[in-house]
């Protein structure tokens, strides 16, 4: 398992008339961290959705390692190799904790048992295996927010699309989080795109940050150089967060 | 037994005592309580073939009697018509079945329509079949479809021609087997997508799997089994009227034991038949002699919504809390 390369190209999405994405591109080589930052109702999420084939962009195109993902549907785009989680977490409730990785894992693995062994490494990672009786709907949501990442990791992606899975979090388990990702795209080359607001987990993570903003991007490049950008701490991070 | 590996030993002896309990039935029961146990096994598989869909993929059918209706009528008019035994006419019945669930489930499922609405969607075509069956000359319409009643002391399976005692066996058979098969799909690459498209669609479609594919496999075997079911009707009760199987009441009928029982279960369908079909019975009996119009079916409502006040997701799971088999009640409740 390898990581793929993302190109994003002129995106853009119009609900209702108001444009939610416009004109946005970027791209995210293989095997690197990238973060997508931005206010509330930037249009990070719907750039996620568009990638991952819950809607349609009204233009553009995506493509992982060159095949387009526009007009897949969700299931073909995670067989394509995208993992994503979801902002508001949406856990199998009623199924173990251990069923909800295993149905994951299922997706690349050529039997049950091969799927909950897959699950088992999985779940261990993401410190959930002494929770795997435990009924997704009875975990606490720093544990759901665990379990996201870890169903989608299951899966077996070469690009894994993150929503907000810091937060929430305590900043010692965003430190974990962020040494497990980095662990994860160091061992096995995977892809990260993430959506964050805690600029602890972006700083430590991303090679690259792109900043969103009314649906624009208004600034892209390396992490140091995006934080110190006038326009970034006018309409994102305010002036007292500059790192 | 591949089936029986993670089973609590307290839960195999309890099967296998069940089991053994209903084998022997026919040497202890009276001809009366064998049609009752007949009659209760009957739903006990219903509900099974119900549950498939609604309890495992999460899809709410509440027209069933649809296919309950062309498994009886699809054998009956082959065996009336053309002399072709049930062993035919079931494959035919259950296709018919399943094509016919698989119609519905693509209107509902290609054009997003979830919930009450594919619900209400499943109502609107078993009225119509039903209504279709009634101005259908072939099969009898409204006078309804009689099959001639041969002589009983000789036993023909194939031809389902014989004792009460073999029909008690074959429906026996029939839903130890729906049992089995439930349990086998549930421990499947199929029972896990079905239940994950239960749970939360999105999530699922997010995971790889293909929503729509799936959904149509859980109603085309759902309505496979209940066609069979029918076949079972049809041959043991040898008259069929379109406002009797194919009414609204038939397909409440056969999921109130389910859901009484404990949706998404494997023995909450069985269970659910051991509570209702006794208590119609039993409710009969009394009520016969009170001559008040209406008292039975009140009586039964009342006790009914009795049961799913104190016990919401049915009464199978609670019992298998307290004989500590927790594990099997449905994947996931373990503590």
């Amino acid at each position: 398992m390898s990581g793929a390369a993302l190109s994003v190209r002129g995106l853009s999405k119009s609900f209702k008339g108001l444009r939610a994405v416009s004109e946005v591109s970027f791209e995210v080589g293989a095997g690197a961290i990238v973060a997508l930052i931005g206010p509330n109702g930037a249009g990070k999420t719907t750039i996620f959705n568009m990638i991952a084939g819950v809607f349609a962009p009204d233009s553009g195109s995506a493509a992982l390692d060159g095949r387009a993902l526009i007009g897949l549907r969700p299931d073909q785009v995670c067989h394509a190799g995208i993992g994503r989680t979801f902002q508001i977490v949406r856990p199998f409730g009623g199924l173990s904790v251990a069923d909800n990785v295993a149905i994951g894992a299922l997706r690349a693995a050529a039997s049950r048992e091969e799927a909950e062994a897959k699950a088992e490494s999985v779940m261990r990672i993401l410190d959930l295996w002494s929770k795997r009786r435990q009924r997704a709907a009875s975990l606490t949501l720093p544990d759901r927010k665990r379990l996201e990442v870890a169903r989608a990791l299951a899966t077996g992606p070469r690009l894994l699309l993150l929503d907000e899975v810091m937060a929430g979090l305590r900043p010692t388990e965003v430190d974990t989080m962020v040494a497990v990702f980095r662990d994860l795209n160091r061992s096995l080359g995977i892809t990260i795109l993430l959506i964050e607001h805690v600029m602890r987990a972006v700083m430590a993570l991303a090679q690259s940050i792109v900043v969103l903003h009314h649906g624009e991007v208004i600034a892209q490049g390396a992490p140091a150089a995006v934080v110190q950008d006038p326009k970034v701490l006018e309409s994102y991070l305010g002036e007292e967060t500059a790192l | 037994m591949s089936l029986l590996r993670g089973v609590p030993r307290r839960g195999l002896i309890l099967l296998a005592l069940f089991v053994a309990a209903m084998a022997l039935a026919p040497l202890y029961a009276g001809a009366y309580l064998l049609s009752v146990l007949t009659l209760i096994l009957y739903f006990a598989y219903l509900g099974q073939a119900w549950n498939i869909m609604m309890g495992f993929a999460g899809q709410l059918s509440l027209g069933h009697a649809l296919y309950v209706g062309l498994g009886a009528y699809s054998s009956a008019a082959l065996f009336v018509h053309f002399g072709l035994p049930p062993a035919v006419g079931l494959f035919v019945g259950a296709l018919l079945a399943a094509v016919a669930g698989t119609a519905i489930g693509f209107l509902g499922f290609r054009f997003g329509i979830q919930g009450v609405y594919f619900a209400l969607l499943t109502i609107a075509f078993a009225e119509f079949v039903r209504i279709l069956f009634e101005h259908f000359a072939w099969v009898g319409g409204t006078a309804g479809l009689f099959l001639p009643v041969s002589n009983r002391s000789d036993i023909d399976v194939l031809a389902l021609r014989g004792t009460p005692e073999m029909f008690y066996y074959v429906i026996l058979v029939m839903t130890l087997a729906a049992l089995a098969l439930s349990r086998a799909l549930l421990r499947s690459r199929l029972g896990y997508y079905w239940l994950a498209i239960r749970e939360d669609q999105e999530a699922a479609e997010s995971l790889g799997i293909d929503v729509f594919r799936y959904k149509m496999i859980a109603v085309a075997l759902s309505a496979a089994l209940t066609a069979l079911a029918g076949v079972f009707y049809a041959f043991f009760y040898n008259n069929l009227f379109p406002h009797q199987i194919f009414a609204m009441d038939s397909s409440i009928e056969l999921l109130l034991g389910a859901i009484i029982g404990g949706v998404g279960t494997l023995f909450g369908p069985i269970v659910g038949a051991f509570i209702l079909t006794p208590l119609s019975e039993g409710l009969s009996e009394v009520t016969e002699g009170l001559k008040i119009d209406g008292i039975k079916q009140l009586v039964y409502g009342i006790c009914v919504v009795v049961i799913v006040l104190f016990r919401p997701e049915g009464v199978w799971p609670w019992i298998a809390r307290r004989l500590g088999l927790d594990g099997e009640a449905r994947r996931g409740d373990e503590p």
